[in-house]
Formats: C-alpha cells, structure tokens, sequence
C-alpha cells in the first residue's frame, strides 16, 4: 500500500509553511499528498425558507468555487514539485472531517498549519489543530 | 444612516401618540370597522355550524380528517417516533450529502414558522374561552394531527418542482397538479388554483395580521398604550426591509435568536411548573374535568372541545398545507423521510410547547372561579372566563409567567416580537410561492404581492383581535378545506411510499451511516 500525507488546506497565510513542510517529507518517504479542503457545515444550523430554496445550487457553486480557486491553483503547484497529489473536498465539521479524509484514504499521517489564535477565543471554541491532535487516528503533524 | 432610521422609528410613534391620540385612535378604529364588515362573510361562512348545533363543520373536517389519517397508516404517529428522532439526528444521512438541507434544518425552519403566537397567545385565548378543558382536546389534535403533517409533508417533497438551477419549489399546489395528474383524477389545476388563493389569504391574516396584532399588544402592555398602527408602519418598514430590500442578515439573525427564545419559553414555563409542582395533579384534574363538564364555560363541554381543536389546529398547522411548502426543500432520495419528520413537527409546537402554556396558566391562578362551585365565572358578556386583572390573548400569558417572575414579561415581550416577525417571514413566502404559482414567477410580480403583504401588516396591528383573530382562522382553515381533499384522493400514493420504505428498512436495504 502506497504511503498517503493528508494535508488540511484552508488557503491561510500560515498554509505555505504546512505545504512546504508536507513536500519535503512527501519526497522523503517517497509519498503521496492528499490536499484536503473542507468547507465548514453543520446540518444543525438554522436556515431561512429562502435559504433551504437554494441551498442546492449554493452548494453547487461553493464547491465550484473551492475547486477551482484553492485548490486547482495548490495541485499545480504540488505538482511542478514532482509529488504526486490528488484532493478532497468535503463539507462538514473541519477535524472530524479531516478523520473522515484519512480514514477513506487510508493515509498514515495528517499535516496541518496552526491558525496562531490565542487565549479567549481559542479556549471557548478550540482550535481545529488541538481537537485533531485529539481525535486523529493517525499521527499529526502541526506546523506553526 | 442606520442609527438615524432607528432614533426615527423610536421617537416617532412617541411623538405622534403624544400630539395626537384622538386622531390616531380614531383611525385605529375606522381600519377596525371597514376590515370587520369586509371579511364578515367569508368569516360566517367558515365557521358555520352544523344545523341545529353550535359545532362549527370547520373543525369536525379537521378532526375527521387527522382520525382517518391515524387509522389509515396504523398509527404512525406512534409507530414512526423513533424512526423519526433517528433521521433527525441524521443517523440516516449520507455524508457525502453534507452540505445539502438536512432534515434537522427542513424541521426547524418549518417550525419557526409555525411555533409562535399560536403557542403564546393563541393557546391564551382558548383557554380564555373554552377553560382548562380546552387544553386535553388541544393535547389530542395536536397528537392526531401529526398523522395529517406527515401525509402532507410525504406529497410536498414527493411532488416539488425542481428546477434546472438547483432552486426548489413544493407544496399543496403542486402535489393537487402533479399528483392529480398522475392519478388521473380531474380538477387538480383548479384545486391548486383555489388553494393558492386561500394560501394567499392565510399569509395575510394568520401569517401576518395576527401576528402584527398581538405583537403590538405586547409593546403595549409593556410600554402602555399606543396607537396601533404606529407599531404596524414600524414592523412593515422591517419587513419590507427584509423581503423587497433583500437585508438577510436581520431574517438570518431572527432565524437563530428563535430557537432559543423557543427553548428559554419551555425552560421558563418548566421551572414555574416545577416551583407549584404540588400544583401539577391539581391542573390536570381541571384539563380532564374541564374536557368533559367544561366546568362552566360558554358552551360547555363542547365549547372546550371547539377552542381547544381549533386554537391546536392554527398552531400546528396541520392539514393546512403549508407546512408542505416549507419541507418540501429537504435533500432526500426518499420524500416519505421527510413526511417523518415532519410528524414531529404538532408534536414539539402543541403537545410540548401549547401545554406549557396552557398549564402555567392554570396553575398561577389566571381564571377566575366560584370557591363555592368550582365552576369558572364569565364575564359580562358571557363568552370569555374573567380573569384576574381581565387580561385575554397574549396579555394573559405575560400575566401568568409575570406572577412568578415579574422580569419575564420583558423577556416575552421579545420573544413574541420575534416569534412574530419570523411568523411572518415564512408565511410571506408561503404566500409569495402560492402568488407566484397563480401569476408566474417575475420580478414585478413578486414586488407586488410583497407591497401588499407588508400593508397588511399596518392593519393587522390596528385592528381589534376579534375580527383580526376570526379572519386569520377563517383564511387558514379555507385552506384546509381544499388541501384534505387533496390529501384524500392522494393517500394511497403515501401509502405506497410507506409500505415500501418500512419494507426495505427491514430488509437493512435502507441502513445507517452513522
């Protein structure tokens, strides 16, 4: 079985770190990358009537987007690199999610960048790279 | 900009109610007058007793209709339950739909629509009228009419249009022409054609003049009185705002201020109805006693029976065919799960929330009775139960939570001002999707029927509740009328749909995700 790195990528500043730091150990351990998107979704949110109308399409058009602005752009980069790299766009809750991505890829480690938030706000809501550290079924890596 | 429309709106109506009370009273007044003699017929007409009787056919055709759905599906109401917490919970959601309308969001936007005044005022009311014994013929057609919703909601999702870009549109009308068509039965246009005129009726008076009316009673109560349509131009220009201006954002935040304002209410009414639980026996004895003596209510017995059905049937909804509009947006392969769902939908806004209500008034003493007989004593007029400071509709509620807590009635009086105006939201699209099934979808088209939605807003809050409360049943149950037609001629096509659906969960062909 191939050896798989996925790579939560949420297009922030600190994410050049995390793909940088993904490729040289890509390269190392002769891997694949596994880019990984997730759009932040909770089936329990509250919607209006106009917004359950067009919820379908508006899904439509987010993924659209996400593919074609994140992480179109990210894959060709990755692959002037030379590490072989496919993608994952999914929606839901962003570290549960990412399990979800390496469970169905089989993937053996996860690589993702810290947000860098502090204090209050990162003690009442959690960071994304804390709960993963958490939860993962798989080591993780966070970048700073 | 924004600050300034608000200082405006704040001290104008002070302004103008300080200048000129005779005048404004007396404009309330002529609103009153022309809306009462206008709608009387229609009103007559719809609550017109059986020959010989007092018992309005209105409501034995909602009653008969929720005991024939029982029946006719077995009891699903209690058969689904747990089926139905399950696809909530979204057990049976596939993940790769993420992102999609859950059913979690079908439910909660269909009962912010109707979880409102209904639960508040409207229950206020027919326990004015009809005494504690309106509460157990409430509790029962909220219970039978879970088997109506969910034969409804089945056809809406089964039925909907879906259109090329994504967008969808279902509800009554569409299941009266597809379904009709199908089945090759005649008359399905002309159904959807009457419904959609009565829906548009509903959404102007249940959906929005009642709603205007009450919440303008309760600034009142709080802030003392003022003319109405003050408050009726104040909400008029928010709702216009909202639907011609396009400002989501104070639709988005009333969507997510509700449900807490819905859980804080039960929380609230738990903790009163936990402080006189040495109370709790008592009240229920007076719900069954009332249900079948009507301990001296106008009416009797049967007068407890006609407020109770009908005050459940306004805030359920069900059979009345909107709550198919609202649900009929879900993203599911199988429309039955949605008719599920929905079947929660009377059992969370009348069994759980109306009884609430109706037992926090009883237990803090609201009404009036004769220690001697313990009968309840009437008002002048002989049809409504005095009270103790003579308060009726929403006023009543506020007064029975205020007897415990006397900050609560502030907190009601937002939450009836939110309840109201996401009431009127869902019902102006409600309204909207039946005005654009009869004229067509357009921009112009829309605007128009969206002007005159928010000018019924101003009358709402001016008119007295009698006539305002009596058109926005009368619209509501029109509705009724042609919807449980249709839903007769099409319920063995949920029958299908159930049969099959219950077959191949057994079978484990239909399985968790989760």
């Amino acid at each position: 079985m191939s050896n798989k790195i996925v790579v939560g990528y949420d297009s922030s500043d600190s994410t050049k770190a995390t793909l940088d730091f993904a490729i040289g150990l890509a390269k190392s351990q002769g891997a694949a990358i596994v880019v990984a998107h997730v759009l932040e979704w909770s089936p329990y949110s509250f919607l209006t009537p106009d917004e359950l109308e067009e919820r379908h399409k508006r899904r439509g058009e987010e993924l659209e987007r996400a593919e074609t602005a994140i992480l179109a752009p990210i894959v060709k980069s990755l692959e002037k690199s030379g590490v072989k790299v496919t993608t994952a766009l999914k929606y839901g809750g962003i570290a549960d999610t990412l399990c979800d991505i390496v469970k169905a890829e089989g993937a053996t480690q996860i690589v993702v960048g810290r947000t860098g938030s502090s204090g209050l706000s990162s003690r009442i809501f959690g960071s994304v790279a804390g709960t993963l550290a958490q939860i993962s079924p798989v080591p993780v890596t966070i970048v700073p | 900009m924004n600050k300034t429309f608000k200082a405006a709106a704040v001290s104008a109506p002070a302004m103008l109610a300080a200048t000129a009370p005779a005048l404004a009273q007396s404009m309330d007044q002529k609103i009153n007058d022309i809306f009462a003699s206008s709608t009387g017929w229609f009103v007559s007409f719809i609550f017109s007793p059986f020959p010989g009787t007092s018992f309005p056919w209105i409501v034995a055709w909602l009653v008969v209709a929720a005991t024939i759905f029982t029946i006719y599906f077995g009891l699903i109401q209690f058969r689904a339950f747990p089926h139905s917490i399950s696809l909530v919970k979204g057990d049976y959601s596939d993940p790769n739909d993420a992102g999609e309308v859950s059913h979690f969001q079908a439910l909660a936007t269909a009962l912010s629509g109707t979880v409102g005044l209904g639960n508040i005022a409207g229950v206020a009311v027919a326990v004015g009228i009809g005494g504690p014994g309106a509460t157990f013929w409430m509790i029962l057609a909220g219970l039978m009419g879970m088997a109506s919703k969910f034969t409804e909601c089945t056809l809406g999702v089964k039925y909907r249009n879906e259109y090329e870009d994504g967008t969808v549109s279902g509800g009554p009308m569409y299941y009266m022409t597809k379904g009709f068509a199908e089945r090759n039965l005649p008359a399905g246009k002309f159904m959807a054609v009457l419904f959609s005129v009565f829906c548009i009726l509903g959404s102007l008076g249940g959906g929005n003049m009642f709603q205007a009316n009450q919440a303008h009673a309760q600034i009142a109560n709080v802030v003392g009185d003022f003319p109405g349509w003050i408050t009726g131009i104040v909400f008029a220009a928010i709702v216009f705002a909202v639907i011609i201006g396009g400002l989501k954002s104070i639709a988005s935040v009333t969507e997510k201020v509700v449900p807490f304002m819905g859980v804080l209410y039960v929380l609230t009414a738990l903790v009163i109805l936990l402080m006189n639980a040495n109370m709790i026996g008592w009240a229920f004895g007076q719900i069954f006693a009332g249900a079948f003596t009507g301990l001296g209510v106008a009416g009797g017995m049967v007068g407890a029976l006609i407020q109770g059905f009908k005050r459940a049937a306004f805030s359920n909804e069900a059979g009345v065919g909107s709550a198919a509009i609202a649900h009929s947006a879900v993203r599911t392969k199988e429309p039955i799960t949605e008719g599920f769902v929905s079947l929660l939908e009377p059992f969370i806004d009348t069994v759980v929330i109306c009884t609430m209500t109706a037992l926090v008034i009883i237990i803090t003493g609201q009404l009036v009775s004769d220690p001697a007989t313990g009968l309840y004593l009437l008002d002048e007029g002989g049809a409504t139960i005095q009270t103790i400071d003579g308060n009726k509709g929403v006023a009543l509620t506020s007064a029975a939570f205020s007897a415990s807590f006397g900050w609560f009635k502030y907190v009601l009086a937002i939450a009836v001002i939110l309840f109201a105006f996401s009431t009127m939201i869902s019902w102006s699209y409600y309204g909207l999707k039946a005005w654009t099934f009869l004229f067509g979808e357009g921009h112009t088209k829309e605007i128009v029927f969206k002007v005159i939605f928010c000018i019924f807003v101003v009358i709402g809050a001016s008119a007295n509740l009698g006539p305002v409360i009596d058109f926005s049943d009368a619209a509501i149950f029109a509705m009724a009328v042609v919807n449980i037609v249709a839903l007769y001629f099409l319920m063995p096509i949920v029958k299908r749909e159930l049969d099959s659906y219950l077959s191949r969960l057994k079978s484990g062909e239909i399985k968790k995700f989760h």
